[in-house]
């Protein structure tokens, strides 16, 4: 598999935690608070998985780094910066360094599996020319090399999965985010799925897997965050 | 790796959606076939309003007051011969006896007048609109003449006619301005539908990065041709029918107040023009839709 490195990243960014959560908690609504007093930095370069209990608040903590919600409390820097003081209008670029892998998939039904992958470069203005070779290798790699004309309806879980994966990674994001990205598929293709991540990684990449799959978090000698009830009951030293 | 078909051209980003846009369509269409038909009525008006007042500032009307002892016909030729040769004046006809005779006979019936009646007899004077003769020159021109004159120069009337023309005007303006008020709000309405309807693409591209300028351009292109369509299709129809109200039927003409040569240009300015309003019109509404949402969903 060939993911082609980005420009070596300024110094100055990569210093700086790609992740800092500190006395972070979130209530929607006028709801309980099911995220309490979380700290932790994911450091640049970094790879950990998220792990916990149904409910325990995964997926809310994930939301609130590719800024879907906005803590009730506390203090969130990405790549340094704090994200309650960015305007409104710096987000989109902001997205743009920020892979996320969604536990519903979310792919656009109307779109094919290829336009689907190609959408954030297509968003950020690149010409189909320069990627579409690079779309249809990555999609081979996650094995949908003879679907990627297929519409997502017609792809079995697992490979929609796969799609949404590939759509997360074919930037090449700073940080990469994957909410269960192998909770559909079987175990040969999770292993390979993960590898795409640590090649990922291994390019620079911050990465974070929220998952339930204990032989996944096993497979590799990866930092872990536990959740329990909406507070970290271990996590690795601070960087 | 070789990939041989790869399809040559993205898919749309936001499909068509026929089953909203039809009656968008529909109503857009209807609406801007309406304002274009106010539209040529407020052209219409516009332009009769201007032939009236023209007609009636470049006309006066000189009336000569018969007297048993004199030739009134002759003493009508002097009057005209003077008022010609007046500074402003283009022309000025004297009407003979005859003349007035035959103006009075419908009413009259054709027996002719009794000879001893008195008969008014009238001088027709064009005087040259942009620099008509001062008032009251007239007057004092025929003053030490040994006959009687009254000059008429429709002063009252054209006060009235203006004041008429300026309502209609203004009504048909008025017309225009809350048929097309309707149709944005209609297509602000369905522009804001159709996002609920799509949320997931604009969800789709905002979490990859899309500025919400991005998004809003989707739909605003997508609007700009349906309300260009519906607006093509509106105009086009109320410009057939304009045609034909003025050619076809002369009588439902005249209710529009439209002379019949000024209609051809009104609707060929007018028909193109409703069509593109229409669809800056859709395409600012949903600009306007599309952003509240945006910002309300992402503050
Ligand atoms: N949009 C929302 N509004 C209100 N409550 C929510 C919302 N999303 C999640 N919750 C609540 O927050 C808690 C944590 O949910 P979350 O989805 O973060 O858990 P999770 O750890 O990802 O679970 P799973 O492993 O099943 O995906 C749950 O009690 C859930 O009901
Ligand atoms: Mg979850």
């Amino acid at each position: 598999m060939t993911l082609k490195p980005r420009p070596a990243p300024d110094l100055t960014h990569s210093r700086d935690p790609a992740v800092s959560f500190d006395s972070v908690g979130l209530r929607y609504g006028r709801g309980p608070e099911i995220l309490s007093d979380l700290s932790f930095d994911l450091p640049s370069g970094s790879f950990h998985f998220l792990t916990g209990p149904s409910g325990a608040g995964k997926s809310s903590l994930l939301r609130l780094i590719y800024r879907a919600r906005q803590p009730s409390r506390g203090l969130i820097s990405l790549f340094g910066r704090d994200t309650a003081l960015m305007p409104r209008d710096a987000l989109p670029g902001l997205r743009r360094r920020i892979g996320v892998v969604f536990q519903d998939f979310r792919l656009l039904e109307h779109l094919s599996v290829f336009d689907n992958v190609a959408l954030p470069l297509r968003v950020a203005g690149q010409p189909r020319t320069s990627y579409a070779d690079d779309v249809a290798d990555l999609l081979a790699w996650v094995g949908l090399g003879d679907r990627m004309h297929a519409h997502p309806a017609s792809l079995s879980g697992g490979e929609q999965q796969r799609a949404a994966i590939a759509r997360a990674v074919i930037s090449r994001p700073e940080l990469l985010i994957a909410d269960e990205p192998t909770g559909n598929v079987d175990p040969a293709m999770a292993r390979r799925l993960l590898r795409l991540l640590v090649e990922l990684n291994r390019l620079g990449a911050t990465v974070l897997i929220a998952t339930h799959d204990i032989t996944l978090v096993r497979s590799l000698a990866a930092p872990v965050l536990e959740l329990a009830d909406g507070r970290l009951v271990s996590q690795p030293r601070a960087a | 790796m070789s990939t041989p078909d790869k399809p040559r051209r993205p898919a749309a980003l936001l499909p068509p959606d026929h089953a909203r846009d039809r009656p968008l369509f529909a109503v857009a269409a209807i609406l801007v076939f309406l304002a274009s038909l106010a539209g040529f009525g407020a052209a219409g008006a516009w332009q009769a309003a201007e032939g009236w007042t023209a007609q009636l500032s470049s006309e006066l009307t000189v009336q000569l007051i018969a007297e048993d002892a004199r030739d009134a016909d002759a003493d009508a030729l002097d009057a005209a011969a003077q008022i010609a040769r007046l500074p402003g004046v283009l022309s000025a006809t004297a009407r003979s006896r005859a003349d007035a005779e035959a103006l009075l006979r419908p009413w009259l019936g054709g027996a002719g007048l009794p000879d001893d009646l008195p008969v008014p007899r009238l001088i027709a004077v064009r005087v040259d609109p942009d620099a008509p003769p001062a008032p009251g020159a007239i007057e004092a021109l025929l003053r030490d003449n040994p006959y009687e004159v009254v000059v008429d120069d429709h002063a009252r009337w054209e006060a009235a006619v203006q004041r008429t023309a300026g309502a209609v005007r203004y009504f048909a303006l008025g017309l225009v301005a809350i048929l097309a008020l309707a149709a944005a709000a209609v297509i602000a309405f369905a522009a804001r539908a159709s996002l609920a309807a799509r949320w997931d693409v604009a969800e789709a591209l905002h979490l990859v990065g899309a500025p919400d300028r991005y998004v809003t351009g989707i739909f605003q292109r997508r609007f700009f041709f349906l309300g260009l369509k519906a607006g093509l299709a509106g105009a086009g129809l109320a410009a057939l029918a304009g045609y034909g109200l003025a050619h076809g039927a002369g009588a439902a003409g005249a209710v529009f107040f439209l002379p019949v040569p000024a209609l051809g240009w009104s609707a060929a300015a007018i028909a193109p023009g409703a069509a593109l309003a229409s669809a800056l019109i859709a395409a600012g509404a949903a600009r306007l839709a599309v952003t509240g949402e945006l910002k309300a969903r992402w503050p």
